[in-house]
C-alpha cells in the first residue's frame, strides 16, 4: 500500500510522523507526574516510530506509475473496511461484557479497569467511533470518487485521516481503561485527543472539498451532501462541546468552560447531534448510494431526498434539549426541543419511505439477496426508531421513559437495526467490488449473519422495552399512604431476567459480526489467491472451488 | 452587551420562525425549479453506470 505513495508524499509522511513523534515525547515529558498523559505519550511515540520504519522500508520502492491517475484510489477504503470490522468485533465484545456485568456484577474480577464505568465508554466509543467512524471514512471516500468521477486529490491525506482517526480511537479507549474521562457522553476523550481529532477532521473535510472541485459530474450527488453535513457539523459540535481548560499543560484532566445548565445544554446539543450527524447523516449517505446501486434501480424520488436532507440538517440542530426535560433548563427551551423532535419525523420518514419505495418492484431481489435485505431492514429500523425517538421526546412520554432502559432500547434499535445493518449491507456490496471478486466468499454466511443480526436486535430491543417500561412504572407507583410503592432495589430485581435476555441478544449480534468479519477476511484471501495465480501464470492446479453446496463423495 | 432572557426568547420565537420558513421555501423552489429537473434526473441515473474509472 505504501508503494502507492509518490516519493514526495513519502517524504511528507516522514516529516509528519517526525512531528508526531516529537508530540509523543513532549507528552511523555509533560506527563511525568501524570500516568495517563505519559502512557498516551508512549502510545503516540510508538505508533509514529512504527509507521516511520514502515515508510523507510518502502522508501526506495519505484514510484507509482502515471496510469494510477486513470483509476480511483481505493487503498484507504480497503484498509478502512478492515479496521471497521476489527473495531466492530472489539466494541461489540465489550458491549456483551458490560451487558453481562449488569446481570452478573462479579464479572469485574476486582480489577479497576474492568469496572462498568470504564468498560461502558470503551463499548460506546468502540462501536460508534471505531466501527461506525471507520465505516463512514471508508465508504465516504469510495462514494465521493464514484459520484464525482474524480480520483482523490492525493495519496497522503486519506491515510493521514484514516490512521490519525484510529490513533484518536486508541487514545480514547485506552484512556477510559485508565479511568480518564471528561464525563461528557460520547465526548469522553480529554483535551489533547480532542485537539488531535480537530486536525484530522479538517484534513478529512479538505479531501472532500478538493475532490468535489475536480468533479466531472455537473451535480453533486445527494449522498455527498449527507457525508459533507456529517463531516462539517461533527467538526462544529466537537469543537464547541470540548471547549475546556486543562488543569495544566502537563496534566490529562481538563474542565469544561461551561458550567451548570449551560454545560448540560451544550453537551446534549452535541450529544443529540452526534446521533443526528454521526449516526444518521453519514449513514444516510451510505443508504442513498449503496441501496440504489445494489438494487440496480435509481432512487425513487431524487427531489424528496434533497428535501429530507435540508429538513434533517436544519431541524436536528434544535432537538437536543429533549434530553433535559424536567431539569433546570428553561421550559420554553425544553418545549422547543420537543417540538422540533416531533417535526423531525417528517424528513426522517421521507428518507425511510424513499428507500423502501426504491425497492418496490425489486422485492424478489430483497428475498434472494441477504445484502439487499440488510439495507431494507436498516431502512425499516430507521423508520421505527425515528418514530420512537419523536414519541419519546414528548415531555409526558419522557417522564415515563427517561432514565430507564427504554432509552437504551431506543438507542440500540437505531444503532443495531439501522446503523450496523446499513453498514453491513454496504460492506457486503462494497467488499467484492473493492477486492475485484464476483461475490463474497460465502453468500450463505451473509445469510447466517443477517439472521443472527436480526434475531439479536429483536431480542435486545424487546428486552429493553419491557424492562424500561416496568422500571418507569415501578418508579412512579405510589401506595395508599402516598409514598413510593417500590424501592430502587425492587426494580433492579425485576430487571434481572431482561438483563440476561439483552446479553443473549447482544451475543447473537456479536456472533453475526464475527461471521461477517470471517467472511470478509476469506474474500480478501480469495482475492490474494487469485492474484498469485495470475502472477504465476496458468501452470498451477485449479484450487478447490469454494462451493457452498456439498459435492458428491464429500 | 447584556442579553436578558426575555429578549432572547423573543428573538428565537420570531426570527427563528422566519428563517426556517425562508429556508423551507428556498429548498422547495430549488427542488422544483424546472431547469433543475435535467441535472437531478442525470444524477439519479448516472450512479448506476457500470464504468468504474474517473472521468477524462
Amino acid at each position: 500500500m505504501l508503494s502507492g505513495l509518490t516519493v514526495s508524499e513519502r517524504q511528507l509522511s516522514l516529516v509528519v510522523l517526525g512531528l508526531l513523534a516529537v508530540c509523543g515525547l513532549a507528552m511523555i515529558g509533560a506527563g511525568r507526574n501524570d500516568d495517563a498523559l505519559g502512557t498516551h505519550g508512549f502510545i503516540v511515540l510508538g505508533v509514529s516510530l512504527g509507521l516511520t520504519f514502515l515508510v523507510i522500508s518502502r522508501y526506495f520502492d519505484p514510484e507509482p506509475s502515471q496510469e494510477r491517475l486513470s483509476e480511483y484510489y481505493d487503498d484507504p477504503t480497503r484498509a478502512g473496511i478492515i479496521l471497521a470490522m476489527v473495531w466492530a468485533v472489539i466494541g461489540m465484545f465489550v458491549g456483551v461484557w458490560v451487558a453481562a456485568l449488569l446481570a452478573w456484577p462479579d464479572l469485574t474480577f476486582d480489577a479497576a479497569w474492568a469496572s462498568f464505568g470504564r468498560l461502558r465508554p470503551v463499548h460506546t466509543n468502540g462501536v460508534i467511533f471505531g466501527f461506525g467512524g471507520n465505516a463512514l471514512i471508508a465508504t465516504s471516500l469510495h462514494v465521493l470518487q464514484r459520484t464525482s468521477r474524480a480520483r482523490l486529490p492525493d495519496q497522503f491525506s486519506p491515510w493521514f485521516v484514516l490512521i490519525g482517526y484510529n490513533l484518536f480511537c486508541i487514545i480514547a479507549a485506552s484512556g477510559y481503561l485508565m479511568g480518564l474521562t471528561q464525563s461528557k457522553e460520547y465526548a469522553e476523550p480529554e483535551w489533547y485527543a480532542d485537539i488531535w481529532l480537530v486536525i484530522v477532521w479538517v484534513v478529512y473535510f479538505l479531501i472532500y472539498i478538493r475532490t468535489l472541485q475536480r468533479r466531472k459530474e455537473p451535480h453533486i450527488y445527494v449522498a455527498n451532501w449527507y457525508y459533507m453535513a456529517f463531516i462539517l457539523v461533527v467538526a462544529v459540535l466537537h469543537i464547541v462541546n470540548n471547549l475546556a481548560l486543562p488543569v495544566s499543560l502537563g496534566h490529562a484532566k481538563s474542565y469544561s468552560v461551561f458550567s451548570g445548565v449551560q454545560d448540560a445544554m451544550v453537551q446534549w446539543w452535541y450529544g443529540h447531534n452526534a446521533v443526528a450527524f454521526f449516526l444518521t447523516a453519514g449513514f444516510l449517505g451510505m443508504l442513498y448510494y449503496y441501496l440504489p446501486k445494489r438494487a440496480e434501480r435509481p432512487i425513487f424520488s431524487y427531489r424528496l431526498s434533497i428535501i429530507s436532507f435540508w429538513g434533517i440538517t436544519f431541524m436536528y440542530m434544535w432537538a437536543g434539549s429533549h434530553h433535559l426535560h424536567y431539569t433546570a433548563l428553561p421550559q420554553w427551551v425544553q418545549t422547543l426541543g420537543m417540538t422540533f423532535s416531533v417535526v423531525l419525523l417528517v424528513p426522517s420518514w421521507a428518507s425511510a419511505g424513499n428507500a423502501l419505495a426504491t425497492l418496490n418492484g425489486a422485492w424478489h431481489r430483497v428475498r434472494d439477496d441477504a445484502t439487499l435485505r440488510f439495507m431494507m431492514v436498516a431502512a425499516v429500523f430507521y423508520g421505527i426508531s425515528t418514530f420512537e425517538g419523536s414519541f419519546m421526546a414528548i415531555r409526558a412520554v419522557n417522564s415515563l421513559s427517561h432514565y430507564t432502559d427504554w432509552t437504551v432500547g431506543h438507542v440500540h434499535a437505531g444503532a443495531l437495526g439501522w446503523v450496523a445493518m446499513i453498514t453491513f449491507g454496504s460492506f457486503y456490496a462494497l467488499v467484492p467490488w473493492m477486492w475485484k471478486q464476483g461475490r463474497m466468499y460465502s453468500p450463505k454466511l451473509v445469510e447466517v449473519h443477517f439472521w443472527f443480526a436480526l434475531a439479536g436486535t429483536v431480542i435486545y430491543v424487546f428486552a429493553m422495552w419491557n424492562s424500561g417500561i416496568i422500571q418507569g412504572l415501578m418508579w412512579r407507583t405510589y401506595n395508599d399512604s402516598g409514598t413510593l410503592a417500590y424501592s430502587f432495589i425492587d426494580s433492579l430485581v425485576a430487571m434481572h431476567p431482561y438483563y440476561i435476555a439483552r446479553t443473549v441478544g447482544g451475543l447473537f449480534f456479536l456472533i453475526g459480526a464475527v461471521v461477517g468479519a470471517y467472511n470478509i477476511a476469506m474474500t480478501i484471501r480469495m482475492a490474494r489467491a487469485a492474484k498469485v495465480r495470475e502472477e504465476a501464470g496458468t501452470d498451477v492446479p485449479l484450487p478447490r472451488p469454494v462451493a457452498t453446496a456439498m459435492q458428491a463423495g464429500e | 452587551m447584556d442579553v436578558d432572557h426575555d429578549s432572547l426568547v423573543a428573538f428565537a420565537k420570531s426570527w427563528g420562525l422566519f428563517y426556517l420558513i425562508a429556508l423551507a421555501a428556498g429548498v422547495l423552489v430549488y427542488v422544483f425549479w424546472p431547469s433543475n429537473r435535467k441535472r437531478f434526473d442525470r444524477a439519479k441515473k448516472s450512479i448506476l453506470d457500470k464504468d468504474d474509472r474517473p472521468g477524462e
